[in-house]
This record gives C-alpha cells, structure tokens and sequence, in this order.
C-alpha cells in the first residue's frame, strides 16, 4: 500500500534533517577560531552576556557534550543569540520570514506558470518562430546572474523611468486597506520579476524538454489516431506524462530558489531572510548564519517530502522503484 | 609481457587498436559537433574569452588596474581611450573586464574540475557497487546534498571560512559534485550490466582495473559534457558569492567589480557603463559553456538528436 511509500519518504526526511544538524553543528566548529572567540568579536553583546551564552552551550566542555547541549537547545527552540542585535536567533529569524515567504512564493508561482507555459507551447510546436525566440531568452536568462539581472531592472525601471521604488518592503507610511495593498505589490514588483524571469527560464527548458520525450511516443500517436484534436492530446495526453518529471526538477530548485533570494534581497534592500544573511554575513553574525542554514535546509526538505508524497500520489508506478 | 610482443608481424597491437577506435570515434563526434551551429557558436565565444583570460597580461598593464597608479578620470563615461568609460579609482573598466576573464574562467573551470573529480569518484564507485552497501551508503550522501540547499552552503561556508579565490573554488567544488554524481552513478550502473563487462571480469580483471580501463572510458563522453555544463553554474556561484561580498577582492573577477560598482553606488548615481560590461561578458560566457554542454549532449546522446 501507499502507507509504506509514505512512511519511508518521511523516515528519509528525518534522517536528511538528523544530518542537517550533525552537519550545522560541526562546520561552525571548523571555523578559524573557536566559538568562545568568537563571541568576543560580538558587537552587543556584554561580558555577562557572553558568559552566559558559554555556559547554555557549554563552550568550555569536550566536543561530544557540546553536541548534546546543542541538539538539547535546537530541539527546544534555542537556536542561540544574534550577535549583532543581542535577541534569539530564532525570534530573529521568524520576524523577517513574511517578505521572504511574499516575494519567494509569488515569484516563483510566477516563473513555474510562465515557464511550463511557455515551455509546453514552444516543445509543441519545436522549431517555430516562437520556440527559438522562448528557448534562446530563456537559455539567455538561465545564463544571467540574477543578482546583476536584479541591479539592471533596477536602474532601469527604479532610476531612469521611476515606476518603482529602489527598495524596501513598503514605503513606511501609515497606509491602511487596499492603499496599503498597492503599496507592498509595488515594492514587490521588481524583486518578484527578477525571481519569476531568473527561473522562469530554467522550468521553461526543463518543461520544454520533457515534453520532446513524450511527444513521439506511441500513446501520443494512439490519441491522435484515434481522431482527438490537436488540443486535446497535447492536454490530455502529453502534458500530463511529461510534467511529472519537471514537477521534481521544480522542487528540487526550491532550495537553489531560496539562495538566489538572498541576493534579490540584498540588491533591493527587501527585509527578508535573505537580507538577514547578508546582514549577518558582513557583522560575522555565526549564529543567524548557522539558523538560517539549519531553517532554510528545514524548509527545502518538507518541500522535497511533500513533493515525494504528491508524486507517489500522481503517478503509482513511482512506488515499484 | 608487453602488449607488443604479443601482436604478429604487422598487425597492430590491442593498445594501439584501442587508442586508433578512440581516435576514430573523437574524429566522428568532431564531424557531427561541427554540423551543430548552437555548438559551434557557443565555441566560438568559449575560445574567444579563453584566449582574452590568456592574453590578459599582455593586453593590460599591471599598472592600469592598480588603484593608486590608474590615470583615466574617475566615475568616468566612456571617452577617448576609455570605451567602456572608467570605475572610481580611474581604472578603465575594459582593462578590468578583460582582466576578470582571468579569475572568472579560472574559478569557473577549477572548481568544476573538483566537483566533477569527486562526483565521477563517488558516481562510479556506486554505479560498480549497485546494489551493496556501498551503494547505499554513498547514493545517500548524493541524495542529501542534492536536497540541502547548497546555495545556502556555499554562501555559509565561504562566510565561515573566509575570502580567498582558493576557499571560493574549493566551496563551489565542494557544494556542486552531487549533480554530476547522480548522472554519472546513473551511466555507471548501465555500463556495468553489459557483457563486456562480465567477459572482463571471467578473465579475471580486478574491480580497480575494470572500474578503470572499462566503465570509466564508456563513462568518460558524459563527464566530459556535464563538467562543460557545470563551468556555466560555477561561474554563476562565483558571481553571487562575490556580489554577496564574498569574493576575494584583491582578485578581480566579474563578480567583484559588480560588487565593486554597486558597493560603490553606480547604481544611485548611474554608472551604467560600470555596471553593465562585466555581467554582459558573464553571460556570453555562461550562455557559451551552456550551448557547448547541450551541442556535446546531443552528439554523445543519439536518442536527444534532430532536437
């Protein structure tokens, strides 16, 4: 039955998270310069604090207690202090998750219903006008770094034609209702499209692909001889078969997703996670850095596990292998 | 025993007939990756970009791009003797972009050289291995850094361990092998089950000596086309390590001089002529290295051609 599917993607999740934190726990340890010296380059924090802080982790005591403590203090929510701002990582962390979760889940709902769009128009129709022009822009923008795709909509479309602001999560005014509304989608706007066309482009190849697998296979030929029109067997037929395999490829990227936000973020001063990191990267703020690693990995994997389930789901034969 | 003193008079000896069939079948690729306008463009601009990173010293004297010694005017648009217009110590910004060829393609192929050194590694033992424990072991460290996001790591670990250009190719290598493991694994396990294979082992070949002298020259054709794919990602890493500030700023790369130019602030002020040229040249090289990946795929992979 299904269950045992089930049971043995989320056996898989655990041990995946399990090794996050093995993982987590030993790469802040190999860093130049042990945590307690660390602590020292703190910028808020007291000597008292400090001290405190050694002694909830146990800095002073062999590595092996030190992992308990560790896993002790993660599984119970502490995932330390910020050293930068003096609060807990993890309030840190979940104050910023909104933007994040706004520009990451509209960005990419953008780019996965433009790409499988455009790609399941161009893979139909191979070799047309409009499956060259789609295949090279895309092959084009998988090409560009978003980073420096963000910095020229930018200064084209914030600084020489004014229709966005530069940055920022909202204007900061005291707007209420739909006015507020407008507000957060135009910020949103240019920080989303820079996501959307960034990766966009690579479902568009991977759809555009899976759908040349399918296209000339016999049960393809089956509908069409059967007398259904053009429309249905692309709809009814190929485009099912061949989403399965790009569905996976779109989930797997979640995570690359999450990365590149980072620099969206930090090109357009959008208060998320990844200016978090960004921020937390130039203070050597270890903590936050080693919560967002331990989050985010947290995040991609119940993405992958959903995935795994809904995909047991779409397609059983997925149970044999 | 040589392989020569086996072979009669005048007939060629089992090595040189393997290396004449290897040859012969390089000969025939080259046949068809010529017919591939998309492959041969796209090495067109790979070989272009290789040969600016190897004449960059020539072209560019080291004085140019020292910040104290640069003579242009600074935050410059492009004028007589500066095309590209010039960053804010004066540098022209085409002696930096012709520099930055240099660490980018250096960063770009070395890296992919680690990743793909230890995903083949890795790859090929599980693939020979299918099945055991071995396998199942290494197929789960694959798989685990195939989910995490390793975008993420790279980021985290090139924080941790500092800014080097050493540090950047070792964390790209480190954090991208998965991918070409997977494949590799994949092509593995498929060559294996073919008779020549078994015949090898009947005639009493060890697992080394069939691991190397018969899956890995069946295997060699797909690493090669997936190490060409990886340069295009290692490059793009590089650049959002450094636009993160993570780069090694006393090596210039594209990425460092965006970084450079938006720390700078060209982007308030407009310097696009900054701006612009180093992420042009990262994405004609990227877009090059891509094009040669999928042209090498389609030569190497019969059932992908007349895409």
């Amino acid at each position: 039955m299904r269950v045992r599917y089930v049971v043995r993607k989320l056996g898989w999740a655990a041990v995946t998270l399990m090794f996050v934190l093995c993982f987590n726990f030993f790469l802040f340890r190999i860093m130049p310069g042990d945590p307690a010296g660390l602590l020292a380059r703190s910028q808020r924090l007291t000597e008292t604090e400090i001290a405190e802080q050694r002694a909830i982790f146990g800095l002073d005591k062999p590595l092996m207690s030190q992992f308990w403590t560790y896993l002790h203090e993660t599984f119970t929510g502490n995932l330390g202090t910020s050293y930068l701002t003096g609060q807990p990582v993890l309030e840190t962390i979940s104050s910023r998750v909104w933007p994040t979760v706004l520009l990451v889940g509209v960005g990419t709902s953008v780019a996965i219903w433009l790409g499988l769009r455009m790609g399941i128009k161009g893979g139909w129709h191979r070799g047309s006008t409009y499956d060259r022009t789609s295949l090279y822009g895309s092959l084009t923008l998988y090409s560009t770094p978003e980073g420096w795709l963000g910095m020229m909509l930018l200064i084209i479309f914030a600084g020489s034609l004014g229709w966005f602001p530069v940055g920022g999560y909202d204007s900061g005014e005291d707007l209420s209702g739909l006015a507020h509304v407008i507000d957060v989608a135009k910020h949103l706007f240019l920080p989303a499209a820079t996501l959307a066309l960034g990766y966009g482009a690579s479902y568009m190849i991977v759809m555009r692909s899976s759908l040349l697998e399918v296209k000339d296979e016999d049960f393809v030929a089956t509908a069409r001889a059967k007398g259904l029109t053009e429309t249905m067997v692309r709809r009814r037929h190929a485009v099912p078969n061949a989403f399965l395999p790009s569905f996976t490829l779109i989930v797997l990227s979640f995570g690359f997703v999450l990365g590149g936000s980072i620099v969206i973020e930090t090109i357009f001063s959008y208060p998320g996670i990844g200016l978090l990191t960004y921020q937390a990267i130039d203070a050597y703020d270890y903590p936050v850095l080693q919560g967002v690693f331990l989050i985010s990995s947290v995040a991609v994997v119940i993405a992958n596990l959903l995935a795994d389930i809904t995909y047991g789901f779409l397609d059983p034969r997925i149970e044999e292998v | 025993m040589s392989d020569t003193a086996l072979a009669a008079p005048g007939v060629a000896s089992p090595r040189r007939l393997v290396w004449q069939r290897r040859r012969s079948a390089v000969a025939r690729n080259w046949t068809l990756y010529r017919q591939n306008r998309q492959g041969m463009v796209g090495l067109g601009v790979m070989v272009f970009f290789a040969l600016l990173a190897l004449a960059a010293p020539l072209l560019v004297p080291p004085a140019d791009i020292e910040p104290a010694t640069a003579q242009g005017l600074p935050n410059h648009p492009p004028y007589m003797g500066y095309p590209l217009g010039t960053d804010n110590f004066g540098r022209s910004v085409l002696d930096l972009v012709i520099v930055g060829a240099r660490i980018s393609l250096l960063v770009g192929v070395t890296a992919t050289f680690v990743a793909v050194a230890l995903g083949a590694t890795i790859g090929l033992i599980s693939g020979y291995y299918g099945g055991t424990k071995i396998d199942v072991g290494l197929n789960a460290i694959t798989n685990w850094f195939l989910v995490i996001p390793w975008l993420i790591l790279a980021i985290v670990l090139s924080a941790i361990l500092g800014a080097s250009v050493w540090i950047i190719i070792l964390v790209i290598g480190v954090t991208s092998w998965a991918q070409p493991a997977r494949l590799i694994r994949a092509q593995a396990l498929s060559v294996r089950a073919r008779p020549y294979v078994e015949r090898a082992r009947v005639l009493g070949c060890g697992d080394r000596s069939i691991l190397t002298r018969h899956i890995l020259p069946n295997v060699a054709p797909v690493i090669f086309a997936n190490a060409i794919l990886t340069v295009a990602v290692a490059i793009l890493t590089e650049t959002t390590l450094s636009i993160l500030g993570l780069g090694d700023a006393t090596a210039i790369s594209w990425g460092v001089i965006i970084e450079q130019a938006f720390s700078a602030g060209a982007m308030t002020n407009g310097y696009w002529w900054w701006m612009m040229p180093p992420g042009i040249a990262i994405v004609c090289v990227t877009l090059s290295f891509t094009m040669c990946g999928y042209a090498l795929d389609e030569v190497l992979n019969p059932k992908l051609r007349g895409r």
